[in-house]
């Protein structure tokens, strides 16, 4: 287990260059930030965009650039913005926690919902539970997040005015975003329990526990769900590494101050150090949450433990 | 049965159907207290329906009791509660499935998972549980119990697990021991003290005990009655003795003549195509030819010849790739096979028959020595001569559900090779070879346009036969090809395979794990152990003068299906030890004693 872990996390630190690097030079490519800041301000000589290229220290070479963009990372110090010039690592100290509260709602309410739905739905396979689970599930499938969150804000925030259309202020604002996330979520999470039970249940040890004579709710609690687990491990580990990433569409309806609206803005105003500095912790999240789904597996599932 | 003695369990016509169909249909039997009933029969005729039935675990998966009871302690079980039936099950009858290495639950301890059953019925504590389970560990003969308990299912062999399912079964003395093919899953050697083990057991605890299998060898050895199903249905039943002496429904009597019985050769110098009993409009016929197969050119220059061939597997890999252990399948073997001549590669799991073979067939590359084919050496070959190779030397797998593609028809598989080597570039032709091809194997021509999911495995095995022939090879590996399929079809397809050599040359290595099967269809027989060979010769001298201690105890762990044969009493113990060695530490290459002519035999390192 530890030679397996360690070898993990020496791939997560080659993942995290490489993904660094593509980014850095990737962006660079979108144009120059020197050229986006005068638009608008009337005329610009060569000696204005050479002056502000040398204050914003993209005159210097792509891999000088990409190292002093390293060593901040390892101090946690990303520059300032080109945009205003506050500090990046202030920006992300505000941004990084309303995103992460949301996904964990959101990832919550769809757990809390899937599993018990999914088995449900697997040991009452084909009969009215199950097809109504299926069909509801169908149904979140269908619909757009955007459309739904729309939906939402129309009802819960304009016509009845329960609770706050958009922004980040009190419990309230969080019920909006974590349902119209967590139903989507739930949608397909129900699916996979579902399936990932239903191939639990046709094991032979499962028939063997019945065969002790234990109870049902002991067979489907204690000796199919740990197992049904392990293929859900790797699925919500993944899912929550995508959720980071395509949260920006929620967070935009809901004008939710987090890192998607953060890298929004940075996007249009050609923010390197900001979009870099957002898509490195976003990485590094996603990085250590298959590091967490590693050792999660080695936690329920003792032919990795025992390596 | 004597009238007297009240039978612990009794199943009385008893109808189960899923759905509409009817698996089970007016079945009776009983089954006394100490005594062992086999229920045999091929598969799908409702053997294991009839055990799921009377642990009332049927229900789980839709079954419907149409008519009939099944009496235990004087109660009827179809009629009893789940919630009832839950209290019985594991303390009064205790189940065995066929599938050690799924039976237990990974994610748990063996320790946990035998004390789930001593703390929910004997209403033991967690520690009184573990003292017991341990016991229980020792009376099934497993080594180092108290260590074991602490042990996860797949750090076990599945002779282990099978003997941890024994323990859990029979944790709470159940009186009744329902065992469905407890041991087909194994190897020949670890199902001897299987069956050791709960024979034994079954005397010291006196329970009554319901054996499911389709291997008439077992039921020579474990029965003391015998009830034959076919199709859902009881054709026969009666004592062991008589049922084998002298049965009486045609199928009972078609289903024991084509059981092979090992031993049954002795004496003869080649292997003989055996005529068959079939039936015939409800009638026991017998059809085919009996023939000499003397279908081996020892005179010509062998087909295959293989030198040295060594192989291994990296098992495992420091940090930086550099492998610390290696498994290794097959090490230093040597031999050749001559046009017609079928060579067999006999052993248990991990012997490395099957590495060979592949090996062979290039699905594999080796860390040394020589395969030639026709005089060639694989290594001094171009790609294109390789490619060629592949036409005259074909392979058929072990399991002809999986060896076939479910979403192209029949039809298309077998042309495959035809178009893949561009044997015939005219689509009629190509048409009409199938159709031929098809024809020979024994199925119609018009099934050409049907997919693999409407055949049954004996009809599928006959494609995949078909398959392999259609670029008219040389040479066909059989991989475990007969091992999935039910003694009638594996003994009509162990002719179809003896004509076709007879018809056209062919040559065989015929990879197999079944001594009998082995015996009835091979010129020469190679015995595999560990990857090295331990004994190689003519059939007769492996079969008859067998001399390598391995052989010998390969050859005694086979049940014969012959309750009258003499019982082999001697306890074989021992697992097969584990391949993956340290690089650096290579196991010893053995070398091999010509004691008589032809006859080759390791000599102990």
């Amino acid at each position: 287990m530890a030679g397996f872990l360690i070898k993990r996390l020496l791939q997560a630190i080659f993942v995290v260059i490489a993904i660094t690097l593509v980014v850095s030079f990737a962006i660079r490519l979108t144009g120059d930030p020197a050229v986006t800041m005068f638009q608008g301000g009337g005329s610009m000589t060569e000696d204005d965009l050479a002056r502000i290229r040398a204050a914003l220290g993209t005159d210097q070479p792509f891999f000088v650039q990409y190292f002093n963009f390293l060593k901040g990372l390892v101090t946690l110090d990303f520059g300032r913005s080109f945009s205003g010039g506050t500090s990046v690592s202030l920006l992300i100290g505000h941004a990084l926690p309303a995103t992460l509260l949301l996904a964990f709602i959101s990832m919550f309410v769809s757990i809390v919902l899937s599993i018990p739905l999914g088995i449900k739905a697997a040991t009452s396979r084909g009969k009215a539970a199950d097809q109504a689970i299926r069909i509801f599930s169908l149904i979140g499938l269908s619909f757009p997040n955007f459309w739904l969150a729309t939906m939402l804000v129309l009802l819960f925030a304009i016509t009845l005015g329960w609770l706050p259309p958009s922004g980040m202020s009190g419990w309230a604002s969080y019920v909006m975003p974590a349902i119209t996330m967590g139903v989507i979520l739930t949608a397909t999470n129900v699916r996979l329990v579902r399936t990932s039970m239903l191939e639990t249940l046709q094991s032979q040890y499962i028939m063997v526990a019945r065969a002790k004579g234990l109870s049902e709710s002991k067979v489907l609690y204690k000796h199919a769900l740990r197992n049904c687990a392990i293929p859900l491990i790797t699925y919500f580990g993944l899912q929550f590494g995508g959720l980071l990433g395509g949260i920006v569409v929620i967070e935009r309806v809901f004008n939710w101050p987090g890192m998607g609206t953060l890298a929004f803005d940075a996007v249009g105003a050609r923010d390197f150090p900001v979009l870099q500095a957002v898509i490195t912790v976003l990485s590094l999240m996603i990085v250590g949450i298959n590091l967490l789904v590693d050792i999660a597996y080695g936690l329920v599932d003792p032919r990795i433990r025992t390596e | 049965m004597s009238e007297t003695i009240k039978p612990l369990l009794s199943v009385e016509n008893l109808s189960v159907e899923f759905g509409s169909s009817r698996v089970v249909d007016d079945l009776s039997f009983t089954v006394e207290a100490g005594k062992t009933v086999a229920v045999v029969g091929e598969s799908g005729s409702g053997k294991s329906v009839t055990s799921l039935s009377t642990m009332r675990l049927a229900d789980m998966m839709g079954a419907k009791y149409a008519t009939g009871r099944i009496m235990f302690n004087d109660k009827d079980l179809l009629k009893t509660s789940q919630k009832e039936m839950r209290s019985i099950r594991g303390k009064e009858i205790a189940m065995i499935f066929q599938e050690p290495m799924t039976s237990l639950n990974p994610v748990f301890t063996i320790g946990d998972q035998i004390c789930e059953v001593l703390m929910l019925h004997e209403k033991l504590g967690k520690s009184a549980a573990m003292t017991e389970a341990g016991r229980l560990l020792d009376m099934v003969r497993l080594p180092d119990s108290a260590e074991l308990l602490h042990r996860f299912p797949h750090q076990l062999s599945g002779g282990m697990r099978q003997r941890v399912m024994i323990a859990m079964a029979l944790a709470c003395r159940p009186k009744l021991l329902i065992a469905d093919e407890p041991t087909t899953a194994l190897d020949v050697t670890i199902q001897a003290q299987i069956l050791n083990i709960m024979r034994d057991l079954q005397k010291t605890l006196g329970m009554g005990m319901v054996f499911i299998t389709h291997d008439m060898g077992v039921v020579a050895e474990m029965a003391d009655h015998v009830v034959v199903m076919w199709k859902g249905k009881k054709v026969e039943e009666g004592p062991v003795g008589e049922i084998f002496a002298n049965p009486q429904h045609p199928y009972t009597r078609t289903l024991l003549s084509a059981v092979p019985k090992l031993g049954s050769m002795t004496g003869e110098e080649f292997p003989k195509r055996m005529p068959l009993t079939v039936l015939q409009d409800g009638e026991p016929t017998v059809v085919g030819e009996e023939r000499v197969q003397d279908t081996a050119k020892y005179d010509e220059k062998p087909l295959l010849s293989v030198k040295d061939l060594l192989v291994r597997f990296d098992i495992k890999k420091t940090l930086f790739g550099t492998t610390t252990h290696r498994l290794s399948a097959v090490q230093n073997v040597s031999f050749d096979i001559h046009p017609g001549e079928t060579l067999a590669l006999v052993g248990e799991s991990g012997s490395g028959k099957s590495t060979i073979g592949r090996t062979i067939q290039q699905l594999q590359s080796s860390m040394g020595g020589e395969i030639a084919f026709n005089g060639r050496s694989y290594s001094s070959m171009s790609a294109a001569e390789r490619f060629r190779m592949r036409q005259e030397v074909q392979y058929i797998f072990q399991d002809p559900f999986a060896s076939l593609d479910p979403r192209k028809t029949v039809g298309f598989s077998i042309a495959e090779p035809i178009n893949t080597h561009s044997l015939i570039n005219d689509r009629k032709a190509v048409q009409r070879r199938v159709d031929e091809l098809l024809e020979r194997v024994g199925l119609s021509s018009d099934v050409a346009s049907r997919y693999p999911h409407e055949f049954s495995g004996g009809q599928r095995q006959r494609v995949c036969i078909a398959r392999a022939l259609a670029s008219d090879p040389k040479l066909i590996i059989a991989d475990e090809a007969l091992s999935a399929l039910d003694v009638s079809i594996q003994a009509q397809i162990i002719n179809l395979f003896m004509d076709l050599q007879a018809e056209r040359g062919l040559a065989y290595l015929f990879i197999s794990h079944d001594m009998a099967v082995v015996e009835k269809m091979s010129h020469r027989v190679a015995v595999l152990y560990l990857g090295q060979i331990m004994e190689m010769g003519s059939r007769a001298q492996v079969f008859e003068t067998p001399s390598h201690d391995y052989t010998r105890r390969l050859l005694s762990a086979v049940p014969v299906a012959d309750p009258t044969a003499p019982r082999n009493t001697a306890l074989i113990e021992g697992e097969i030890p584990n391949p993956v060695r340290r690089v650096g530490d290579e196991p010893p290459i053995l070398v091999h004693e010509e004691i008589n002519p032809g006859h080759f035999v390791a000599k102990s390192a």
